[in-house]
């Protein structure tokens, strides 16, 4: 098996250009409200809960758990290996990210098992977060 | 007329026409072509012309434009007109955007309509590895966030959500072939549809092949389709006059905070679609329609999962118990809730949304291929917008 090609780059927009230079510096970030410090993404204009403009860019830790996933068999695009592993990551901060498992065989993915951030070069010089199980298989 | 709300625009406005063209994989024209003959057809039903046109509605994303249909048909004034987003799960709004319209004296004849080649032209359910941050204006710009990953397509969306749902309940995709079975035994009676004379078993679906596992299999997705639908809808006091007229008793759209279009991945529970249960609230709780009233319900199976989600939301079966309401036969003809009685989006095409509407129109006239007796109320329901409809 070939090695996989790179994933296409994301659409950078300058309202999530913050979140793609930080991936390509291998940081996990997420917009916080300076106001009332509520952590959202994907990025927002303004906080949904009061409304403040003023936003700061947080650190994230990287871990979380497997919220929810699916193997993506069909229809394919030749950018990608199949099964495509698509996981919703529940961060540990309490927001929420879609991105793949890697490093992972289909079976080993389920519903609660704990992962940590890494990052995977993409096109246009940019990198995108994925996770990798960590802890037991059990 | 009966079945008014008293609510919002309820029992304001009625569909007066209804027409479309043939569903095909393959149409051989334009999308405004398409639009054009479904429009032409609606009106003849009504017993329109043109010249009473004076609204136009249709979905953000569709590609017919406005000036074109309006030089192609000779419409002399258009002097209202709108576009609803959220895709598919706006298809319903197009009919509460006419009515207000209508009751609201913006417009007296308002045309609502869709076209579509998601087959044979952009398919609907293509791997496109090159998302756009915004796309066409359909309401959300969450596809970026997916595509990187390879998460393509509205199955690929969905089937996160699905995903979860089974995990919470135990469902399994089993329970969703059941309900599968039941629409493409509605689609094998149904001459328009894409699967007419083709029912499958159990077993079929549990042989036909995973697109997102553990949710997705080929056969629980609906079917790329060509071809358009249009409705005439004027006020209360025009209808009066029409051959046969389908009172809009209710009309609703539900947009939380939390949710996003297809990709909608961050809401706190995924296993319940929250959206569904505020429609449901706007279109129950105001007026003297009761779930129990509702003779037929049509609901938006892009995909079996989200129709499971939807009987839940909409509160016809508790959290979790959709499974068993459907392996006790309840969407069937016999059933307490005969449901996608054309067999829906997955068994008669898929129009986006708007064949559910034609045939909730056919089964209140009487007209519909699965007929069921004495329907005087239908509930279409597309999770996020949907309509109360009376005879």
């Amino acid at each position: 098996m070939s090695a996989p090609a790179l994933r296409p780059a994301p659409a950078v927009t300058e309202d999530n250009l913050f979140f793609w230079e930080a991936a390509r510096d291998g940081r996990l970030v997420a917009q916080r409200c300076r106001s009332c410090g509520l952590l959202r993404h994907p990025p927002r204009t303004a906080c949904p809960a009061c409304q403040s403009l003023d936003t700061e860019i947080a650190e994230l830790s990287g871990a979380g758990e497997i919220y929810s996933y699916s193997l993506l068999w069909h229809p394919r695009s030749p950018r990608f290996d199949y099964p495509v592993i698509a996981v919703l990551v529940d961060l540990a901060e309490g927001i929420r990210v879609l991105s793949n498992l890697v490093g992972a065989e289909p079976g080993d993915v389920r519903i609660g098992r704990p992962v940590t951030v890494e990052f995977a070069p993409c096109e246009g010089d940019l990198a995108l977060p994925v996770f990798r199980l960590t802890g037991d298989a059990a | 007329m009966s079945g008014a709300s008293g609510h919002g625009v309820g029992g304001r406005a009625a569909i007066v026409g209804a027409g479309s063209t043939e569903f095909s994989q393959q149409a051989g024209r334009s999308e405004t072509r398409l639009a054009t003959e479904a429009i032409l057809g609606a009106l003849a039903d009504a017993g329109l012309s043109v010249a009473d046109v004076d609204g136009l509605v249709s979905y953000t994303i569709d590609p017919v434009e406005e000036t074109e249909l309006v030089r192609g048909l000779g419409i002399p004034q258009i002097r209202w007109s709108s576009r609803v987003p959220y895709g598919g799960g706006g298809s319903q709004g197009v009919l509460l955007h006419a009515a207000a319209a209508v009751a609201a004296g913006a417009a007296d004849t308002v045309v609502a309509y869709r076209a579509v080649k998601a087959r044979s032209g952009n398919r609907f359910g293509a791997a496109r590895a090159g998302i756009p941050p915004s796309s066409s204006h359909s309401g959300t710009t969450a596809g970026q966030w997916a595509a990187p990953y390879g998460v393509l397509t509205p199955a690929s969306w969905l089937s996160l959500n699905a995903t979860r749902y089974m995990h919470r309940f135990g469902v399994t995709s089993e329970d969703f072939g059941r309900a599968v079975v039941q629409l493409r035994a509605y689609a094998a009676t149904n001459p328009a549809a894409r699967f007419f004379g083709r029912p499958i078993t159990l077993a079929d679906h549990q042989a036909s092949r995973w697109i997102a596992e553990p949710a997705i299999r080929l056969f629980d997705c609906c079917q790329e389709t060509d071809g358009a639908v249009a409705f005439v809808i004027t006020g209360r006091e025009r209808a009066a006059d029409a051959r046969a007229p389908v009172t809009i008793a209710a009309a609703a759209s539900a947009a939380l905070l939390g949710q996003e279009i297809a990709t909608d991945h961050y809401s706190p529970d995924l296993s319940v679609m929250d959206g569904s249960a505020a429609l449901a609230r706007l279109l129950f709780d105001h007026g003297d329609i009761k779930r129990t009233d509702v003779d037929v319900a049509l609901i938006y199976d892009a995909f079996s999962p989200i129709l499971f989600m939807q009987l839940e939301g909409l509160g016809f079966c508790r959290p979790g118990e959709a499974r068993d309401f459907i392996a006790d036969g309840n969407l069937g003809p016999g059933g307490s809730l005969p449901c996608n009685t054309n067999g829906g989006l997955i068994g008669e095409g898929y129009i986006h949304g708007l064949n559910l509407t034609l045939e909730a129109v056919r089964q209140l006239r009487g007209t519909a291929a699965n007929q069921l007796a004495d329907v005087r109320t239908v509930l279409v329901s597309a999770s996020r917008t949907g309509v109360l409809l009376t005879r």
